[in-house]
């Protein structure tokens, strides 16, 4: 069993349907993160694992214990939310002490908890001092130990990052998840930021409008993401999306670029769903910036790539890499590129596809087929 | 001979318009003070010399027996004690709604703030149109409810009065104030397993500092100066000052004791100036931090 478990939950505000029949798990110890677009749902599934907002329909259970009337001091959950929600009128001291105050724990034990864990979060110095007093680090490690004190079951966290600077939110990023790997407790993570997902989580939630559209972990999603949403979502910058056709190539089917130069085609493995493909059918074929490789020949497992030959629009140098754009088929293609390739903007280069890291997607469900790409190699380039 | 630095006057630019400005201005304040000045200043005269003199001529010989007078020993109605025992009635009837008032009135700004509940948006409704009610209109419903009440005629009941006219207003100041501060801080609370009256007294309580100033000074000048609910419901011997100070004025038989008068008048206008004073400072700061935003 699950430590954490939600089972169909629906929640509506008015008429609408805010969440519409939620199902994730968690095991012990785990680190899963719900990531979406504002307004997802995403910050609202949190309040209802927390018990600030009431379900309409379905169940929470917390360690195998149904929690759905609990209130949230009665959950064994902590939270830290986005803007910290530090008691301005208390010092930091009485900030993390307050929970405990509140369940009756007397005061000896109160100060070593409070003791222990500023030591935990190295805020020890601080504890004599008013939230206004603070920087936005300082103040995200007194909500992390307003929190830590108690020693939850579950620890909730409300996009905590979302109003530091860029450099501290890489630094307290790390912070949270040493948090995680030292205690060991299980959390939930609220965020709109998907690098924040893929580097802290072991599960990855991805919602839209109230639904889950995928729950994995870090490498399924971004490897195999199960629909266009998904797929696009995650990773910066998105997957690039190629439109293609199915032709029938001596017996086999292949999937022909649009638009590219002539010739330029993908195959695919035999498996139920390439069964079923049609000539003539139209497909997505997905391909990562990073799986479009610059002037080579032969991709990293060895095998042949499908290469072309295509007219740059763009050269964006970042520092470690570069990220070249060009159009096939009336689309933009985004290729990221060793910062030392030799690439300028409206010359015409070589690019391959690295076609065994493909997703292949159906236009009108949007969803991803179950189909592996393989790379062609055109009779032209036998070496 | 020594290298003699001039320097120009710092208020070189005397212009047309800057001489005419502090004119106006320097005008306009006089107009303002004069009634003051000629009440301080025929408090402290005896009567021959207001009698026979100028009204805005300076005291000769400076005396605060009509300042005694006023406090302790002038005839108001039938009672000649003067002003004091009124006083404390005045003290006695805004302390304490000025307190409940504000406690009832942070109290439901914050439910109407922080709390969802079928009809909130009704309820706050009528509070708010509870505002414009005029005094006028509740005198006589009043007076019968304090009737019922046993409570007709004394400074209870003027508490009373001024407790249920000012939730209106108290409520309003707070609800608005209390909507800047964070939802989340609440939030918070709830998840530290706070209830209810405990998240209002150690956490949103203590940051009303401000709105609490505003509240009082409000409550505290308008309950203070209050003359027509003092009048209808406590005219004996339960009234406030305001009452008595009208009763005094009206009361001198023969001699017209204009010196007492004007003493009693101070007497009775002092302490919202001393508040004023003190807090008058943190009433704009506390408006301006929101605290009267539609």
């Amino acid at each position: 069993m699950s430590f954490l478990e939600v089972t169909g939950l629906v929640k509506r505000f008015g008429q609408v349907d805010v969440l519409k029949d939620v199902n994730v798990e968690l095991e012990e110890g785990g680190f899963l993160v719900l990531v979406g677009p504002s307004g997802c749902g995403k910050t609202t599934l949190l309040n209802v694992i927390a018990g600030l907002i009431d379900a309409d329909e379905g169940e929470l259970r917390i360690a195998g214990r149904r929690v759905n009337e609990l209130p949230p001091s009665k959950r064994d959950i902590a939270m830290v939310f986005q803007s910290y929600a530090l008691y301005p009128n208390m010092t930091v001291r009485q900030n993390i002490a307050f929970g405990l105050e509140m369940r009756g724990v007397p005061k000896p034990e109160r100060d070593s908890a409070v003791g222990d864990a500023a030591e935990t979060l190295q805020i020890s110095h601080l504890l004599d001092r008013k939230p206004s007093a603070l920087s936005g680090g300082q103040r995200q490690r007194v909500a992390m130990g307003r929190a830590l004190v108690r020693n939850p079951l579950v620890f909730l966290f409300d996009e905590p990052l979302s109003n530091l600077d860029a450099k501290l939110r890489v630094e307290m990023r790390t912070e949270i998840k040493r948090l995680h790997h030292r205690t060991g407790v299980t959390m939930v993570y609220v965020t709109h930021d998907q690098v924040e997902a893929m580097t802290l989580a072991t599960k990855i939630a991805v919602m839209e409008r109230g639904v889950i559209q995928q729950i994995g972990t870090p490498a399924d999603i971004y490897e195999r993401p199960a629909n266009l949403f998904v797929a696009q979502f995650m990773g910066s910058p998105s997957m690039n999306l190629f439109d293609c056709e199915v032709v029938i190539s001596n017996g086999d089917k292949v999937l022909q670029l649009t638009g590219a130069p002539s010739g330029v085609r993908v195959g695919v493995k035999n498996s139920p769903d390439a069964d079923k493909l049609q000539s003539g059918d139209k497909l997505l074929l997905g391909i990562r910036p990073e799986a479009i490789v610059h002037r080579q020949t032969r991709a990293q497992g060895g095998q042949s790539i499908t290469s072309f030959e295509v007219q740059v629009d763009v050269v964006e140098p970042t520092g470690p890499d570069m990220y070249v754009l060009f159009r096939v088929g009336g689309r933009e293609i985004t290729a990221r590129v060793g910062a030392g390739s030799r690439v300028a903007e409206g010359e015409v280069s070589t690019f391959g596809l690295d076609a065994e890291r493909a997703v292949i997607f159906e236009p009108r469900t949007e969803k991803a087929l179950q189909l592996q790409a393989v790379s062609v190699i055109k009779r032209s380039e036998v070496a | 001979m020594s290298a003699i630095v001039t320097c120009k006057p710092v208020v070189s630019r005397i212009s047309a318009s800057r001489v005419g400005i502090y004119a106006i201005l320097l005008g306009t304040a006089a107009v303002f003070l004069l009634p003051l000045f000629v009440m301080v200043v025929t408090s402290l005269k005896s009567l021959s010399e207001i009698q026979n003199g100028n009204m805005l001529a300076l005291p000769t010989n400076p005396s605060v027996a009509a300042w005694f007078s006023a406090w302790g020993s002038a005839c108001i109605g039938l009672t000649c004690s003067g002003l004091r025992s009124y006083f404390l009635n005045s003290v006695f009837m805004v302390v304490p709604a000025v307190v409940i008032g504000i406690g009832i009135g942070s109290l439901n700004g914050y439910i109407l703030s922080k709390w969802r509940f079928p009809g909130d948006q009704w309820v706050f409704g009528l509070m708010l149109f509870g505002c414009f009610i005029p005094y006028q209109v509740v005198i006589i419903p009043m007076a019968e409810f304090l009737g019922l009440l046993h409570l007709a005629g004394t400074t209870q009941g003027l508490v009373l009065v001024h407790v249920v006219y000012g939730i209106g207003f108290n409520t309003l100041f707070f609800r608005n104030y209390l909507k800047t501060f964070p939802d989340e801080l609440v939030r918070a609370a709830q998840v530290d397993g706070a209830s209810f009256y405990q998240i209002f007294r150690r956490i949103i309580l203590p940051s009303c500092g401000p709105m609490i100033v505003v509240t009082m000074i409000f409550q505290f000048t308008n309950i203070w100066n209050d003359f027509l609910f003092g009048a209808a419901f406590a005219s004996g011997r339960g009234a406030p000052i305001t009452v008595a100070l009208n009763n005094l004025v009206n009361s001198s038989t023969g001699v017209k004791e204009y010196n007492v008068h004007m003493a009693a008048a101070l007497i009775a206008a002092t302490p919202t100036l001393i508040v004023y004073v003190l807090a008058g400072r943190h009433f704009v700061r506390g408006l301006m931090s929101g605290a009267v935003k539609g």
